[in-house]
């Protein structure tokens, strides 16, 4: 069944004791994974949506990433650490822990192939590590801010890493080289009056075909610290790294914390801030979105079911909206 | 306004006497200690001056961020506590070369003063008072130069030094007047207009000032007032400026010191600081901006932080070095905290219930703790203090009498608001 956006809905609601940070759903899709403020991890079976919490991390949870397999988790932390967990298991315990950077952990990958996993953060170095054990392979140094967003391209041959400074670069995986970057600047501002970097590559995507890359954040930050900003995606053309559109939603104050490509071709963006949570999406030629929802609260990530049709959204009112991108169907008579 | 030292006051005689003798003996000005007119005042201020270094967190510094952590409970947010140099003491892992140098601090962890306002925070934490309408009370930096200011110091004794702005002089001595009030160093730049302009010629700069102190003292003999002192003082002062712009002339420091305190704008108003107390300066105040993070607290707070560490323990550290930290109080101070809640954009809003300073140096215990807030820092628990309170404690450890008084225009004026009393705990 083809998704379809404007008539999307929220089916129902899962909760937790604290705000959320992230989500992800498995690769099976049987699971939705989320992090919270409360440094909780937290696993619910869609079937019956029971609820397993474990922790493991000295801070919060800002990573989720899933071996090809879909056995087993690795969770990134802002404790500079990353940690394996069995997925499935009745309460998972840690399999291994890694002190991998120095500072937070921003983003976690895991390549196409399932071998590598690749971490980066704050200390500005993307790294490159063994699925199978943990050991280092790669590091990757060059980004000149913190490191905010990581994405394997399905070819397996090269990873992508965006930073504060809206700077997106390519790297050879078996070699650790840099291939190239692309230039995300509208996704970065320096306030001078403030004195702050703002902005940065907050999403990465790319298209089934692999001939576009996405890269979302925020722009006009007129107060950075005040949450006077709207969010952007970026779409640039992977043979010539020159940005083919920009999609933008004016009136919406928020960044997106997260760009997806869905199967059918459009794109989707999860939008907080002081605007509130919206659930964005744009067809790929389109400045304008095609269909914007508001959400029950300000939206802090978001992730598309295998089937593509459910969208998870986590929110700071500690409630996930499950999301269906179809017709809501018809009350049951009475 | 008739002034009392009009009318003969021995501190304004020699004040007057020694500016004038320095002026004509131009040769007994010392080289690296400039300020001083004398070698005498020289040996006696070198000894026994004390020194003030405030750092302003402008917009409010985060205490879970800085001095009063709580990791693993609700408020705490992302960021772990560290060791400091004083066992048992942690503060957050944002401040790691802040950590090693605390044994030369301390922290109050208990102010409330009950103020999420700006404005008003601002002008609490550098008057000591509560601001009330019609009221205007001198600013710390005012109060501590008229307290310390040797009479041989001939440039200004209160300095500011911001990240941007016109620079000049300000409006924040209220009735100690001008001579007490701040100087900014708009970018850390030598005061404005202090270089001759380039059609003066230098013997004409001299004539019109022979004719102007001729005026001025003629017009001094029968209408002398404290208005007429305050311009008179001003335009002394901006010659002193003139001379002595060195001072403040960052880059007659070493390469290897511009490098420790690294090359950002915090890291040079740093090592400018230390440069003005060693000349003998009375108050700097230093701004670092900006602390109002009511969106991703986290990552300014990782941003600004990362900025303020590592120039703010290299100062300590080299003021303990060279022993003059035994006479130069360091305070690190904001208009008042954050919010224990973490709001929905990962910000945290204004809080003036329970927050934190560090502070050290001369006459201030070492590694002292004052004060506590409880488990999630929700409120005070322990020996709650307002900043009245640590105004007074700055004033007695710079050795004054915060329960004095100032005698202005006939009047007996309090150093301090009475309501408040040094914190005992804190002085060494």
């Amino acid at each position: 069944m083809a998704a379809d956006p404007k008539q999307m809905h929220v089916a129902r609601s899962l909760a937790h004791t604290a705000p959320f940070i992230n989500c992800r759903f498995d690769p099976s899709g049987q699971y939705l994974l989320a992090t919270a403020e409360d440094r909780a991890i937290i696993r619910w079976k869609l079937a019956d949506d029971s609820k397993v919490v474990f922790s493991g991390h000295d801070s919060w949870v800002r990573g989720l990433a899933f071996s090809k397999d879909g056995q087993t988790l690795v969770t990134s932390g802002f404790d500079d650490t990353l940690i394996w967990w069995p997925l499935l298991d009745e309460k998972p315990e840690p399999i291994r822990r890694v002190r991998a950077h120095k500072g937070w952990i921003r983003a976690v990958a895991v390549s196409s192939d399932g071998t590598l996993v690749a971490s980066a953060g704050n200390d500005r170095v993307v790294k490159l590590w063994n699925m199978a054990d943990g050991k280092l392979v790669q590091e990757l140094a060059g980004h000149e801010l913190d490191v905010y967003s990581l994405l394997f391209h399905p070819d397996g041959k090269h990873l992508l890493s965006g930073d504060l400074m809206g700077v997106i670069r390519q790297w050879d995986v078996a070699t650790g080289k840099e291939v190239r970057k692309f230039e995300a600047k509208d996704l970065h501002s320096y306030n001078g009056g403030q004195r702050v970097h703002f902005g940065g590559v907050r999403s990465l995507a790319l298209t089934a075909d692999g001939k576009q890359l996405i890269a979302g954040g925020l722009h006009k930050a007129t107060n950075p610290l005040g949450a006077v900003h709207e969010p952007i995606i970026l779409r640039f053309n992977w043979a010539d790294g020159k940005i083919l559109k920009k999609h933008l939603a004016a009136g919406v104050r928020g960044v997106i914390w997260r760009n997806l490509i869905h199967p059918d071709g459009f794109v989707i963006g999860c939008s907080g801030g002081s605007g509130g949570g919206y659930l964005l999406f744009w067809k790929d030629a389109e400045e304008k979105e095609f269909h914007k929802q508001k959400l029950q609260d300000t939206a802090r990530e978001m992730d598309l079911h295998p089937d593509g049709i459910q969208v998870a959204a986590v929110h700071w009112n500690k409630k996930v909206s499950m999301c269906r991108l179809e017709k809501k169907p018809a009350a049951p008579k009475k | 306004m008739k002034c009392d030292y009009a009318c003969g006051s021995e501190e304004h005689l020699i004040a007057r006497r020694q500016f004038l003798g320095g002026m004509t003996a131009g040769g007994a000005i010392l080289g690296g200690l400039g300020t001083f007119t004398t070698a005498e005042a020289v040996a006696k201020m070198a000894k026994n001056q004390k020194r003030m270094i405030v750092v302003r967190m402008a917009g409010g510094l985060s205490q879970f961020e800085s001095w009063d952590p709580k990791p693993g409970t609700d408020t705490g947010g992302p960021f772990r506590a560290i060791k400091t140099s004083v066992p048992g003491v942690h503060i957050s892992e944002l401040l790691p070369h802040t950590a090693k140098v605390m044994h030369h601090l301390s922290m109050v962890r208990s102010i409330n003063t009950n103020n999420g306002d700006h404005g008003k925070g601002t002008y609490m934490m550098l008057t000591g008072r509560h601001q009330a309408p019609g009221q205007t009370y001198p600013e710390l930096g005012a109060v501590v130069a008229r307290g310390l200011d040797s009479n041989a110091l001939t440039l200004p004794g209160h300095i500011k030094v911001t990240s941007g702005g016109s620079g000049g002089r300000n409006n924040d001595a209220a009735y100690l007047g001008p001579k007490y009030a701040s100087i900014s160093l708009s970018g850390g730049k030598p005061p404005a207009y202090t270089t001759r302009p380039k059609d003066v010629t230098e013997a004409g700069e001299q004539k019109q000032n022979q004719f102007r102190k001729l005026a001025n003292d003629r017009f001094a003999q029968r209408r002398r007032t404290a208005e007429t002192d305050a311009y008179v003082q001003s335009f002394e002062q901006a010659q002193e400026l003139m001379r002595q712009r060195d001072v403040f002339d960052l880059s007659k420091e070493s390469d290897k010191d511009r490098e420790r305190y690294g090359k950002t704008q915090f890291g040079e108003h740093c090592l400018l600081a230390r440069r003005l107390v060693e000349k003998g300066i009375t108050y700097v105040q230093v701004t670092h901006s900006n602390y109002d993070t009511h969106n991703e607290n986290f990552n300014f707070h990782f941003e600004q932080l990362g900025e303020f560490d590592s120039p703010f323990a290299t100062l300590v550290a080299d003021l303990a070095a060279s022993g003059l930290l035994e006479h130069t109080l360091i305070v690190v101070l904001s208009e008042f905290g954050r919010t224990p809640r973490i709001n929905a954009r990962y910000g945290r809003d204004h809080w003036g219930k329970s927050f934190s300073v560090c502070l050290g140096g001369a006459g201030i215990a070492r590694g002292g703790v004052v004060g506590a807030t409880n488990k999630n820092g929700t409120e005070v628990s322990e020996a709650e203090c307002d900043a009245g309170h640590l105004f007074h404690t700055y004033l007695k450890a710079l050795g004054m009498n915060s329960r004095g008084t100032f005698k202005i225009g006939g009047q007996k004026l309090p150093v301090a608001d009475p309501a408040f009393e040094p914190i005992k705990e804190l002085l060494a």
